[in-house]
């Protein structure tokens, strides 16, 4: 059965300009305190992303940057809401701005851009849909944390290879249902 | 209802910053570009800070404005105005009570919280600007981590002065890796740029948009024999008697008379109604 327009392209944002600001305090909450877990409700995105992930992507995507959907979440019903709410293209791995999907279906992320010696700016974020988020497993260190702070990350080798590119390297978001947490290339992460 | 868009700038426009700011986040001390809009306000008035301002707030926060450390000058009374018209947004002079803090040169004496985001504005983000006029070169000196240019200058203060001279916008290097602009804030304040508060830095005219997360090492650069030295006009307060406060000079008459008083005009305030009194300070009636 097709489901409604309406349907479709529902769950974005109530009062776009608010709450936008609001997601982006938590979303830049997350990110200058690496591991410190927020809350990301204000969009509602269709399956199978998280309510954080759809968030995160109206909250920073727009005709000016490349969206890179991995595996399972490269849908129509996605792609039709993506592009309704925030105009963003669709792109390839090495084009993407944002790339969104699961730890396995975002490998190998190698594809994605680090940026360059003189803008390590120009780099891909990674959003990462987890099947859990907690503060506990790999220690993490660096700007941000006042001494260590814990979360699980899906694996250990990739971020430690991430943060030895410094400055350059990728950007993460970890999103699971309302909850986000981030690492930026900054944080050393070591076993926990 | 209000004519403007929450917060003044379109949503386009403040996406573009909020993406500049996660990066400046992500690479504590890098200069990141941003595509800065013209503002209701010259260029030099605080349009960088005002912008990062704009992407930052959020309707429930409680926003303070200081300039020079004081929240009744003009600069300062129009930017807390423009975000009351356009934001709807509470609006204080109490830095404890703030939850964004915009600045123009200086860090407010209270130490702020995890909870308190403070935006500066920066005329010339970059600290070897004045040093090396080709943003070409500066970007490569910053991609090589080549800072021995920012130390011949510090020695040369130190061969021509006798001591490092740069008294405001001492060069700092943020997570041992940039060299960065600290704004023109005293050196006095330098040692409290690490700090449990969000930073954010904004230029506006130059376009770029850098940020210092909460407890990043940020150093002010010296040399093992001339050690950096945070430094303030020798006195008290005259008007709250503080001996810890970063102060003005100001002159009082043709005769060469002058007081010195707290620069942080809540600080100066705060202490005054707790009841301390300064040499030139009155009793107040308590």
């Amino acid at each position: 059965m097709r489901v409604s327009a309406q349907t479709a392209y529902g769950g974005g944002f109530d009062d776009p300009a608010r709450a936008a600001a609001r997601a982006f305090r938590a979303a830049m909450n997350a990110m200058a305190k690496p591991g410190e877990i927020r809350v990301l409700d204000q969009a509602v995105p269709p399956v199978p992303l998280s309510a954080a992930a759809g968030t995160l992507l109206l909250t920073l995507c727009d005709p000016e940057t490349g969206v890179y959907l991995a595996g399972a979440c490269d849908t129509a019903e996605l792609r039709g809401w993506i592009a309704f709410h925030t105009g963003a293209p669709v792109v390839t791995a090495a084009e993407a701005d944002f790339a969104v999907g699961s730890w396995a279906d975002l490998q190998p992320i190698d594809r994605f851009r680090i940026g360059a010696a003189e803008y390590p700016d120009r780099s891909a974020t990674l959003i990462v849909e987890m099947p859990a988020l907690a503060p506990e497993g790999a220690a993490l260190r660096g700007p941000g944390i006042e001494e260590v702070a814990h979360l699980s990350l899906p694996e250990l080798a990739a971020f430690q290879g991430n943060a030895m590119l410094y400055p350059l390297g990728l950007d993460f978001f970890f999103t699971c249902g309302d909850r986000v947490a981030a690492l930026p290339r900054s944080t050393q992460v070591t076993e926990g | 209802m209000s004519d403007y868009n929450f917060a003044y700038l379109d949503e386009q426009t403040k996406r573009m910053i909020r993406r500049a700011i996660l990066k400046g986040l992500a690479v504590p001390g890098y200069q990141v570009p941003f595509a800065s809009r013209e503002m209701p306000m010259p260029y030099g008035w605080g349009t960088g800070g005002v912008q990062v301002s704009a992407a930052v707030l959020t309707p429930e926060d409680t926003f303070k404005v200081i300039d020079q450390g004081s929240d009744d000058t003009t600069n300062a009374v129009s930017i807390r105005k423009f975000f009351e018209k356009t934001a709807d947004v509470a609006v204080t002079e109490a830095t404890e009570a703030a939850s964004v803090i915009q600045t123009r040169h200086r860090i407010p004496e209270a130490e702020l919280s995890e909870d308190q985001i403070l935006v500066y504005q920066v005329p010339i983000p970059e600290p070897l600007r004045f040093l090396e006029p080709r943003e070409t070169e500066t970007r490569k000196m910053h991609s090589l981590e080549e800072y021995g240019l920012m130390h011949v200058k510090l020695y040369e203060d130190i061969s021509q002065h006798g001591a490092i001279a740069t008294s405001y916008a001492y060069p700092v290097k943020v997570a041992d890796r940039y060299v960065m602009d600290p704004s023109p804030i005293p050196k006095f304040d330098n040692p409290k740029l690490e700090m449990a508060a969000i930073q954010l830095f904004g230029a506006g005219r130059e376009q770029r948009i850098y940020a210092v997360p909460p407890y990043t090492p940020v150093v002010s650069l010296d040399f093992e024999d001339y050690p950096f030295e945070a430094t303030k006009a020798d006195h008290p307060c005259d008007l709250c008697g503080a001996e810890d406060s970063y102060l003005d000079e100001v002159i009082l008459d043709d005769a060469g008379n002058r007081m010195f008083v707290c620069s942080d005009s809540d600080y100066c305030r705060s202490r005054r109604e707790a009841g301390h009194v300064g040499r030139l300070g009155v009793e107040t009636a308590a």
